[in-house]
């Protein structure tokens, strides 16, 4: 078994945790021990994109701070937009000034040192597992399942952190292949369904889903599968009236169920996957 | 008599311009108003101005760009930010607008929550209105 820290953001205990059952029960078949890192705390979602921004990655590197504490040297997200907090965090610091600054901050904690990776499930499941397999583990095949791969905007923007080429990703794809469905690239799965928006704002993320929705549709799909629990809610909850009934699924749900979770109801409970 | 011409930003830039570019790192002058940006937002066709056009306030010094809503209907996709053809995050100059109009005063309509709402919600949603 490999031992693999896990920081699972606030979702994962809370409406995705079909998401995170199904991927705790496919890392484990894959040789994974997850060992959830002790007292984490929110990475504050949406990351900022000012230059005054020290504030805002307090959060992350206390997370960080505590996988330090581990004594691991990476942190695995399932949530897209704790990727993409932790991630840029991790990278903020390398410049030793803003450390030593956070570090001033952080003062009951023990100094950061830095050298923390922060991987994504999907990268987890290209550069280490690999497709091949990941295949040969499969034991109850998509069979031929037209999934439509959704991923919004944090997983492929900025550039520098894009878990893929943020042109033309794939991995998604690769993921639904070797799980034995046939995925289906939309275009608009690279488009932002509107995120944090929607409290404030539901006309216009009704108005994205739709869109969205359509064009998964349009594009022959039977199911559309995401990463981020935000798209997930939105892509849910926030469909016009007349928008085409697609399921829309957690990648880790379709990911536990492959790999034979025995217990459906946790990865499927009624009214959680519309 | 021969003249000197003199090109340079200084005597176009207002104190408004340095700001906006000192808090989003962006320069806005980089900014060639080819409006590939405004055609690529998924958001553009609700916003009262294209984000070429805010960006275009923000070269003329206009404060006018705080009182848009284009800012707030702006979602932070970074679509924008990796098709410009020179190389200029307008996410970042977004950003900049909401952070200047909170920090002087200026708040955009209140978000009220009008049914249970997903912490990443909530958290996301809340922290673009913290200055
Ligand atoms: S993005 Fe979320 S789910 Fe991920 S920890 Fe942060 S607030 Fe929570
Ligand atoms: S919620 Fe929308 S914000 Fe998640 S990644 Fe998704 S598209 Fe972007
Ligand atoms: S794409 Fe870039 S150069 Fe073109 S209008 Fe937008 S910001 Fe200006
Ligand atoms: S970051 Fe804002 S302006 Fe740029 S494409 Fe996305 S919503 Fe439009």
């Amino acid at each position: 078994m490999k031992k693999l820290a896990y920081f699972p953001g606030c979702a994962m205990k809370d409406q995705a945790r079909p998401d995170e059952a199904g991927t705790l029960h496919a890392l484990a078949a894959l040789g994974y021990e997850v060992a959830e890192i002790p007292r984490w705390n929110c990475c504050g979602t949406v990351h900022s994109l000012a230059k005054d921004d020290l504030m805002r990655h307090v959060g992350p590197v206390r997370n960080l701070i505590r996988v330090q504490g581990m004594g691991e040297k990476r942190v695995l997200t399932l949530c897209a937009m704790c990727y993409g907090t932790l991630k840029r965090s991790a990278q903020f610091v390398r410049e030793e000034e803003r450390l030593a600054r956070i570090n001033a901050f952080l003062d009951t904690e023990e100094d950061f040192r830095g050298g923390i990776e922060v991987v994504h499930l999907l990268t987890l499941l290209r550069d280490e597992v690999g497709y091949e397999k990941l295949a040969s583990r499969v034991k109850r095949t998509l069979n031929g399942l037209k999934v439509a791969t959704y991923y919004g905007c944090v997983l492929l923007r900025p550039r520098e952190f894009a878990v893929d080429d943020p042109d033309r990703p794939e991995v998604m794809e690769r993921v639904v292949e070797a799980l034995g469905g046939a995925p289906v690239p939309f275009p608009e799965r690279m488009e932002c369904c509107g995120a944090y928006l929607t409290v404030g704002r539901s006309d216009i993320v009704t108005d994205r889903v739709g869109r969205i929705l359509r064009s998964a549709r349009g594009s022959g799909a039977d199911l559309v599968v995401t990463t981020c629990p935000l798209c997930q809610f939105n892509l849910a909850e926030r469909r016009p009236p007349v928008a085409p009934t697609l399921p829309v699924l957690y990648l880790g749900q379709v990911l536990g169920w492959a790999f034979g979770a025995d217990e459906p109801a946790n990865l499927f409970p009624l009214g959680g996957a519309r | 008599m021969a003249s000197e011409l003199n090109l340079s930003r200084d005597h176009l830039e207002a104190p408004f311009s340095r700001r906006v570019e000192e808090l989003s790192g962006e320069n806005p002058y980089a900014c060639y108003q080819c409006g590939k940006c405004s055609a690529g937002c998924p958001f553009a066709d609700h916003m009262d101005a294209l984000p070429n056009q805010v960006l275009r306030l923000v070269q003329l010094g206009d404060e006018a760009a705080l009182r848009l809503s284009a800012p707030w209907v702006c979602a932070s996709c970074l679509a924008c930010a990796v098709r410009c053809p020179k190389g200029v995050d307008i996410a970042k100059t977004m950003e900049a607008l909401r952070l200047l109009s909170l920090r002087r005063g200026i708040t955009p309509a209140p978000v009220v929550p009008d049914r249970p709402y997903p912490q990443i919600a909530l958290v996301g949603a809340y922290r673009k209105l913290t200055p």
